[in-house]
């Protein structure tokens, strides 16, 4: 995903002079190319994620587009009152690019996961949060976020994750996509866990049930209406996320059918609220920490 | 017409019972000066492309500010009478969105020398003449982040942004030195690559004459200020950090200030 990134921000600077990188030393081997292309809009302003975001600001106010590149937790929590100051408040078109989407980092331990980031970016006013499942949606976001109003949380996996969209699927921020259709039961994925929604629906398949299978690569501003509309004729719901089962996307359908009183059975496959001290890497985190002891059916 | 504004912050500051006044005092012949005498802006074309832009990081300054701007002809003065109100127009923290003139939202310290950093750089890549001026107070160089932009702006070698310090000694539970000692500040940010220069911050003709000096980096104006300036009952007394004046101290502080 992180590959992708870069690629269409380069061709997307080729076009549009007002497109800036900021990183706080971090990116080896992905930011090179822009640096080398573009050196005047390319800041690697050291260390330190509150001036980098601070920085990205002022840039955006005098009429930059800006997108900050570091991994999750410090993109977004190490520098949170500046994105909720500076990003946020004052509506600037910062764009913040958080690498390593919820157990990517695995054995690096738990102040490298991400956890709690689309819970603290969807709280935030003016904030659009997208969680791309792959890179078809990764390509699509980047490409839409430059003209995009306002500013964006833009969270990515790591490197190398299938495309899992053909290459002409329609994707638009703000919107679902329902990928296959069943009555049996239905499932929402986001960010990186659409590959995985996408082998236990065929699993699934395989024992004679049908799912409803939708990619949610936008949480905020959240696609109620493909909710509602896709549950027509479904008992049962399940959310995955690679993400604490708190105020994610599991929270964000929760919120949806308590508010349209569709009274409708719920099941977050999620992080339990719980630091793990366990190590490993993400396929083994992933086992331990989300698919321990879960039954869909 | 220093003291017009220091009038105008005095009204809305026993108007609205609200906290500050000290920290506006101390900085009002530095924004005087920039307003009035150093400043490329324009009340009639506030978004002009070449403007100069100054950023109160210190945001709990906000109406020393707003007094500045509306003396400037920004928004009417009318507007100072809804500070700090219900049912107000200018919080008692800075909102870019409230009135004209305000380049940056500011409340939590340690935000504007970036932001200002990153105007810095714009102008730079854009060819655009318009100088960054960022006031921060001498307590919020305690923040960390401050010292992130100091680090990278003397790095970049903007010669477009002057940092002004309202070094008036007191931040709001004692005297600044006794709490994070800084009694060597100008050596701390010379040591960090930027241009040092100390004013008396209330010498308008020498303030003048630094903001006009050219430097070959990123410039740090330490401004030796007084807090509750023009005063005398306020001027240098922690007190004045948190309190708002009562009838009575308004009329005497008015009356000092007209010179009666």
């Amino acid at each position: 995903m992180r590959n992708t990134f870069i690629n269409v921000l380069i061709e997307e600077a080729k076009k549009d002079d007002r497109i800036c990188l900021i990183t706080p030393d971090m990116g080896y081997s992905v930011v090179e190319n822009f640096q080398t292309l573009f050196p005047d809009r390319f800041f690697n302003v050291g260390i330190a994620e509150q001036n980098a975001v601070g920085v990205a600001a002022g840039l955006a106010l005098s009429g930059k587009i800006v997108y900050v590149y570091s991994i999750v937790p410090f993109v977004t929590m190490r520098c949170f009152e500046q994105i909720r100051v500076d990003v946020a408040y004052m509506n600037t078109n910062v764009r913040l690019i958080g690498i390593g989407a919820g157990l990517s980092y695995g054995p690096a331990g738990a102040t490298h996961h991400s956890i709690e980031d689309i819970a603290i970016m969807r709280a935030l006013p003016n904030m659009t949060v997208c969680c791309p499942g792959d890179p078809v949606e990764v390509k699509e976001i980047i490409k839409q976020s430059v003209l995009y109003n306002g500013p964006m949380y833009i969270r990515l996996g790591k490197n190398g994750e299938p495309n899992i969209h053909p290459e002409n699927q329609k994707i638009e921020i703000g919107k679902g996509i329902k990928m296959t259709e069943g009555d049996d039961l239905m499932l929402i994925t986001t960010s990186n866990m659409l590959e995985q929604g996408q082998l236990l629906v065929k699993e699934l398949l395989n024992e004679g049930k049908r799912a409803t299978l939708i990619s949610m690569p936008t949480i905020k501003p959240f696609d109620s209406e493909i909710v509602i509309e896709s549950l027509k004729n479904h008992t049962v719901i399940y959310t995955l996320e690679e993400h604490s089962k708190i105020g994610g996307l599991g929270s964000a359908v929760a919120e949806v059918i308590a508010e349209n009183g569709l009274g409708i059975k719920l099941k977050r496959i999620g992080i339990n609220d719980e630091f793990t001290h366990k190590i490993g890497s993400q396929n083994y985190l992933r086992k331990k920490l989300i698919f321990d002891n879960v039954e869909i059916r | 017409m220093n003291n017009k504004i220091r009038e105008l912050i005095l009204e809305m500051m026993h108007y609205s019972n609200s906290s500050h006044i000290g920290s506006c005092l101390s900085i009002v012949d530095i924004l005087y000066v920039l307003y009035f005498k150093i400043m490329n802006v324009d009340s009639k074309d506030v978004n002009k492309i070449n403007r100069d832009k100054f950023i109160l990081s210190k945001g709990h300054g906000s109406a020393a500010l707003y007094a500045t701007l509306a003396e400037k002809g920004f928004f009417e003065k009318e507007y100072l009478k809804k500070y700090y109100i219900d049912d107000g127009v200018l919080p008692g923290h800075l909102d870019m969105q409230a009135v004209p003139g305000i380049e940056s939202s500011a409340g939590s310290l340690g935000h504007g020398l970036s932001i200002g950093l990153g105007m810095a750089l714009a102008n730079r890549m854009d060819n655009n003449k318009g100088h960054i001026y960022v006031l921060l107070g001498d307590g919020e160089c305690n923040e960390g982040s401050v010292w992130e932009a100091i680090m990278l702006a003397s790095t970049l070698t903007v010669t477009n942004l002057t940092a002004i310090i309202d070094y008036n000694k007191l931040q709001s539970l004692g005297r600044t030195n006794e709490i994070i000692d800084q009694k060597n500040i100008a050596k701390r940010w010379e040591a960090f690559g930027w241009d040092v220069c100390e004013v008396d911050g209330h010498n308008l003709d020498e303030l003048e004459s630094v903001f006009k000096a050219k430097v070959n980096g990123p410039k740090v104006v330490i401004a030796h200020t007084v807090k509750g300036k023009g005063i005398s009952f306020m001027e240098n007394k922690l007190e004045w950090h948190y309190k708002s004046p009562n009838s009575q101290q308004y009329s005497s502080a008015l009356e000092e200030l007209r010179g009666k």
